[in-house]
């Protein structure tokens, strides 16, 4: 609404031939001032450079922090030689002038940054794989503490960790097997029907969805779907002093937040792995019919004789190692999580991301240490 | 004073959560200039009523005006004055958790684009002094405060902008008696020298006798009572009765002290 005024409004100069009075006059606040606010600084401190003027205050009719921050600013932080003002002006002035002279922070450059720099990651790193295998003999432990106390074993969190990870995955593992299924069989039949080996897309189907894609498909999904809220309902559980909460009531975290997630998702992944392979089947197994013909009885009847059962035990024990593996990841990183949001923003996103990149790891791992297990020569 | 324009004028309230109902017929004004405090029990609706007029809830029914238009569909740039002109200093805080002190007292100032940062400094360090958090605290996460400090720096942060519309809940909730003092001190100052309109939630008498000009009783879904403390001070009604008992009770502990 200040707009059209001009910075010559705030004050006048009057020359009486002995002393030159500036009066400030009007509202010197920040709703007034707006956006004035600098070049009025600006002119202000230009005046301010003849140190005989008489600054008068007394006919301001208000003046905020602001208003009195600028002056204060525009004075070269001390008070002028000849100053006229209110009292309740002068409190304001008392209390700019009782403040400890503090500087605007500087970030201050480290001279050993350039070690720092490279240091830090590894120490990150190491941190985080030592706190990991601590977590994994705790992990130990507590199966040790629940074999002898078998009454102590937290079922329901086990149970709700079921659901919420494997029940509640059904459908989008579902949708992601079939179609993955329904493509891999009809570009690879295409391939197949040039060479006229129609029947051998069983094989590839077979030994590729349940040896690899089911098991990894599944991973990768849960990394993302139940990795991610693992993470972020510890971390929101630091924000809000929630798991202080537990630890004086005497609950261990590692009790009942980490074995029940950890066991959850390592019994609901082999399941899911079982569950996406077949919808990853059954896809390639329409796509199949509807491409080459090829009659679902068929294919169900070659499946077992094409495909030794060793790939199944493959793929339910990468599931197993792998759900393991993620509920791992998400509680190590959630429980890293500073109280606060950037932090909590940051945590989940490095968990997701590491748990992806192991999942990929352990398959590898698989791939090479069981490479004589279920394929016919 | 007591011709002073209505600031804010809500008529006719409804609030509703579910089956529960938490205001029923609810009226209040509150005229420029004037410090309003809001007294009720525990659980009567008086932070819902704040986040009414401020906007951040709608009403099952009624109307909340601010400066003459609703609240609710009112134009976005008066929207936007009035935010501009609007400090709040919620019940738990609200603090920018990722933000240091110092960042969360700068950040409406930042927003204005019209400050430099050495001015920004300056005016973050005045209020933070006003408000009495040393300077060395301005680098902490809002995390590692103390219950009171956390207090303190957001109503450091609601004072940022020199606001002329105040909303206070619990401002002297988790302070000791002497910053109440300092806080009532605070207030009184500001007010000589803007033309401050407060609403403020309070359950501490001593702030309460010392600020408000009104008073308005929420209870039985309603604002029971509204007027200066002299005038509400004798009014029949339970909860006022209660409390004031317990002001009574407080004194006459100290003189049988003594
Ligand atoms: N979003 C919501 N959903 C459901 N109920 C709510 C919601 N917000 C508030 N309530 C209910 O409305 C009632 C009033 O809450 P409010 O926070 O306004 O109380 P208050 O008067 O501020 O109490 P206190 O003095 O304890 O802060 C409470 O019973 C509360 O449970
Ligand atoms: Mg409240």
């Amino acid at each position: 609404m200040n707009k059209h005024k001009s910075v010559s409004d705030w004050y006048q100069l009057v020359d009486d031939g002995t002393v030159q009075r500036l009066i400030l006059t009007g509202n010197l606040t920040l709703a007034a001032l707006d956006s004035n606010f600098r070049q009025l600084s600006g002119e202000l401190s230009r005046h301010a450079r003849n140190a005989r003027i008489l600054w008068d205050l007394s006919d301001i009719q208000r003046m905020d922090t602001a208003g009195i921050v600028l002056l204060w600013k525009v004075w070269g932080k001390k008070r002028p030689d000849t100053l006229i003002l209110r009292p309740e002006h002068e409190k304001m002035l008392k209390r700019i002038e009782s403040l400890p002279e503090t500087a605007p922070r500087l970030k201050k450059r480290n001279p050993l940054w350039a070690i720092h720099a490279i240091g830090a990651p590894f120490l990150l790193f190491w941190a985080n794989l030592s706190g990991m295998i601590m977590m994994v003999g705790q992990l130990a432990l507590d199966s040790l503490f629940f074999l002898r106390h078998p009454a102590l074993i937290p079922w329901r969190e086990i149970s709700a960790n079921l659901y919420r990870t494997g029940t509640q995955a059904l459908g989008i593992t579902a949708l992601v097997g079939f179609l993955i299924g329904v493509v891999l069989s009809y570009l690879s039949s295409e391939q197949l029907q040039m060479f006229g080996a129609d029947i051998f897309i069983v094989n590839i189907l077979g030994i590729s969805i349940i040896r690899e894609l089911g098991p990894l498909l599944a991973a990768i999904l849960v990394a993302g779907r139940s990795g991610s809220s693992m993470t972020a309902q510890l971390g929101v559980m630091r924000v809000t002093q929630e798991l202080d909460a537990l630890t004086v009531m005497g609950i261990p975290h590692s009790q009942r937040l980490i074995f029940p997630k950890i066991i959850g998702l390592g019994l609901a992944m082999p399941l899911l792995v079982l569950w996406t392979s077949a919808i990853a089947l059954i896809g390639g197994m329409v796509a199949a019919e509807i491409q080459l013909g090829l009659s679902y009885h068929y294919f169900v009847h070659t499946l077992p004789e094409s495909v030794p059962i060793g790939n199944l035990w493959l793929g339910l024990g990468k599931g197993v190692v792998c759900g393991m593996a993620i509920a791992l990841i998400a509680c190590h990183f959630g429980l890293r999580i500073k109280p606060n949001t950037e932090s909590l923003g940051e945590g989940t996103t490095t968990s997701v991301v590491t748990a992806i990149t192991i999942v990929i790891i352990i398959d590898a791992i698989f791939a090479i240490v069981f490479s004589d297990v279920g394929i016919v020569r | 004073m007591n011709d002073a324009p209505y600031i804010i004028e809500i008529e006719d309230l409804q609030t509703r959560f579910g089956q529960h109902i938490v205001h029923q017929n609810l009226d209040l004004r509150v005229r420029q200039g004037e410090i309003l405090t809001l007294v009720g029990g525990s659980g009567s609706g008086k932070t819902t009523l704040l986040r009414q007029m401020l906007g951040l809830e709608t009403p099952a029914g009624g109307v909340v005006k601010i400066f003459g238009s609703s609240r609710y569909n009112c134009n976005p740039a008066l929207n936007k004055s009035i935010r501009s002109r609007t400090g709040v200093l919620f019940q738990q805080g609200a603090l920018f958790s990722a933000l240091t002190v110092y960042d969360n007292v700068a950040l409406p100032l930042r927003e204005l684009r019209i400050l430099d940062e050495q001015t920004i400094h300056d005016l973050v360090m005045v209020k933070l002094n006003m408000v009495a958090i040393e300077p060395e605290h301005a680098n902490k996460m809002p995390a590692n405060l103390s219950g009171g400090m956390i207090k303190r720096v957001s109503l450091a942060r609601a004072l940022a902008l020199d606001p002329e519309l105040l909303f206070l809940d619990e401002p002297t909730a988790g302070l000791d008696p002497e910053l109440s003092e300092s806080f009532v001190q605070l207030i009184l100052d500001m007010r000589r020298e803007l033309n401050l309109t407060i609403v403020m939630v309070t359950h501490d008498i001593d702030t309460l006798a010392a600020l408000s000009d009104r008073i308005a009783v929420l209870a039985d879904r309603k604002v029971v009572a509204a007027g200066t403390l002299e005038e509400i001070h004798h009014y029949p009604h339970p909860f006022i009765k209660n409390f004031f008992k317990t002001m009574h009770n407080k004194h006459q502990l100290i003189g049988n002290r003594e």
